[in-house]
């Protein structure tokens, strides 16, 4: 029962080349714990030394971007989709 | 690219090759070029650029470009107006728009990112250019790379105005109507670009892209005769052009091209779609999302990538920011065209708004040099006036037809 993470490129060095990968984890929070525990390092790449995610990253549940649900703190269950990706410019 | 020691992140400043590559793979933070200015005080003056071509590239230099523009010859240099007549409305001394409305090709201030990115895609030897677009970036695209020989792939969200989707198409890419919205069109693209291995304009071409927008600014310098104004009143979408902009009053500062810049930023934005206004208001610099609801759609980004920077711009420069209601920008169209006659987009009417509103409150002075950005061409979204303005007269070919019309017609106004 677990969640499905989209990585992107410039993570998949420390998920050994992986694109996606499934973990489990209740909310946003404890996802990235986990994928910590699993993939040294991405907690630092995702997050600021104060926990919150970096500015220039955002994180989607199903399509929706987690600052419209409940930040780090939205619930996950299993069979979601959870997508890690950089801000894009754009017009 | 003499001048071009590479890419910097901006956040944590790990430096890059100059490479098709837009994110630091270490924060996330977005790369930008990094240029040698102590190589460029050497070689960029004030008559070497008059000397220049009649377009964005006479600020070739100040560009991450290698050898020649490859395409858009005749980009850049459009007006810049002083508004006697708008400026007498507004209640302000000394008002100039600069009128991208009147961009070569397509119309827009894109053709001077555009441009740019696509000189730097045939430099890197992509064969497909690509982008995400609320309407202007996707004429623009389909245009300069017809004019550069290379295939195109474009992306929309689906309710875009039909001029926008005409104006695109007559360039035969391929165009891809999303059904979402451009905050969502944007992430499918991040995606796609990761894929396919195309050169994505506001993706991984986008810091070479982003540096065309400086040129808005260094025209506006260069066209007051080598000064800076004191206020500039930019629309934000994405929040790039009011950065570059004042990136490039800067550059044109440290090389002594211009005196001091006391300019202060101002940001329009819809109140339908105002991440950054909302954030500048509230003095925040997290830009918290938002879900468009505008007739705006030019600048429908709820998820502005450059907000973060074009509210320091703003906080840095001591300006502020302004919101236009659907209501204000169809007025704010309506008034340029009666005033200056000139046509400009719904974008432009949120900026004409927005600075309207700006003056009124007192946060613009009355008596100090002001610059509105006309970013777009009002042929593009005709659908934004429908019913709102009065019909024509339609007669008969005869001359008593047209008597009696125009004594009706005249009645009529001064009847309302």
């Amino acid at each position: 029962m677990s969640v499905l993470v989209r990585i992107p490129t410039p993570l998949r060095n420390l998920t050994q080349g992986q694109a996606e990968v499934k973990i489990e984890g209740a909310s946003i929070g404890e996802l990235i714990e986990r994928l910590d525990a699993k993939y040294a390092g991405l907690k630092d790449r995702l997050c600021e030394e104060s926990g919150s995610i970096r500015r220039f990253i955002n994180v989607y549940v199903n399509e929706e971007d987690i600052r419209f649900l409940q930040g780090t703190a939205t619930p996950l269950k299993p069979g979601d989709a959870v997508s890690i990706v950089p801000a894009i410019a754009g017009g | 690219m003499a001048h071009v020691k590479g890419l910097k992140c901006r956040e944590c400043h790990r430096p890059y090759p100059a490479k098709p590559l837009h994110v630091c793979e270490f924060c996330f933070g977005p790369l930008e070029v990094d240029y040698d200015y102590a190589a460029l005080r050497r070689v960029v003056t004030r008559r070497a650029i008059e000397a220049g071509p009649p377009s964005i590239w006479r600020y070739q230099a100040l560009l991450p470009v290698d050898g020649e523009a490859a395409v858009g010859h005749a980009c850049g240099m459009t007006p810049l107006l002083p508004a006697k007549n708008l400026a007498a409305v507004l209640g302000v001394r000394e008002c100039y728009l600069k009128n991208d409305a009147v961009c070569h090709p397509t119309l827009s201030f894109k053709d001077r990112v555009v441009a740019v990115a696509v000189t730097k895609a045939l430099e890197f030897g992509f064969p497909v250019v690509a982008c995400a677009s609320t309407g202007n970036l996707a004429n623009s695209v389909a245009a300069h790379a017809a004019e550069a020989s290379l295939r195109s792939v474009i992306f929309v969200p689906a309710d875009l105005e039909q001029s926008k989707i005409v104006g695109t198409l007559v360039y035969r890419p391929t165009l891809v109507a999303v059904d979402g919205n451009y905050d969502e069109v944007n992430r499918l693209c991040s995606e796609v670009a990761d894929k396919y291995g195309w050169a994505f304009v506001n993706i991984n071409i986008r810091p070479y892209y982003a540096e065309g927008s400086k040129t808005f600014g260094f025209e506006i310098a260069e066209q007051l005769g080598w000064r800076a104004p004191k206020h500039i009143v930019v629309p934000a979408a994405g929040g790039s052009l009011v950065t570059k902009i004042w990136k490039g009053l800067k550059e044109f500062q440290a090389l002594d091209l211009i005196p001091e810049v006391r300019t202060r930023m101002y940001v329009a934005q819809a109140a339908g779609c105002g991440p950054i206004v909302n954030a500048i208001k509230a003095d925040s610099e997290t830009i918290r999302p938002v879900k468009p609801k505008t007739i705006a759609k030019s600048l429908a980004i709820g998820n502005p990538a450059d907000g973060y920077y074009a509210f320091k711009a703003v906080k840095e420069s001591g300006g502020g920011g302004e919101h236009a209601t659907d209501e204000e920008i169809l007025e704010a169209i309506q008034l340029l065209a009666a005033t200056e006659g000139i046509f400009t987009e719904t974008a432009g009417g949120v900026t004409v708004a927005a600075a309207r509103k700006l003056v009124a409150q007192g946060v613009i002075p009355r008596d100090e040099s002001l610059v509105i950005s006309i970013t777009g061409n009002g042929l593009k979204t005709q659908e934004a006036l429908a019913g709102v303005l009065p019909a024509g007269l339609t007669i008969k070919p005869t001359l008593k037809a047209f008597d009696e019309a125009l004594a009706a017609h005249e009645a009529a106004e001064r009847g309302a």
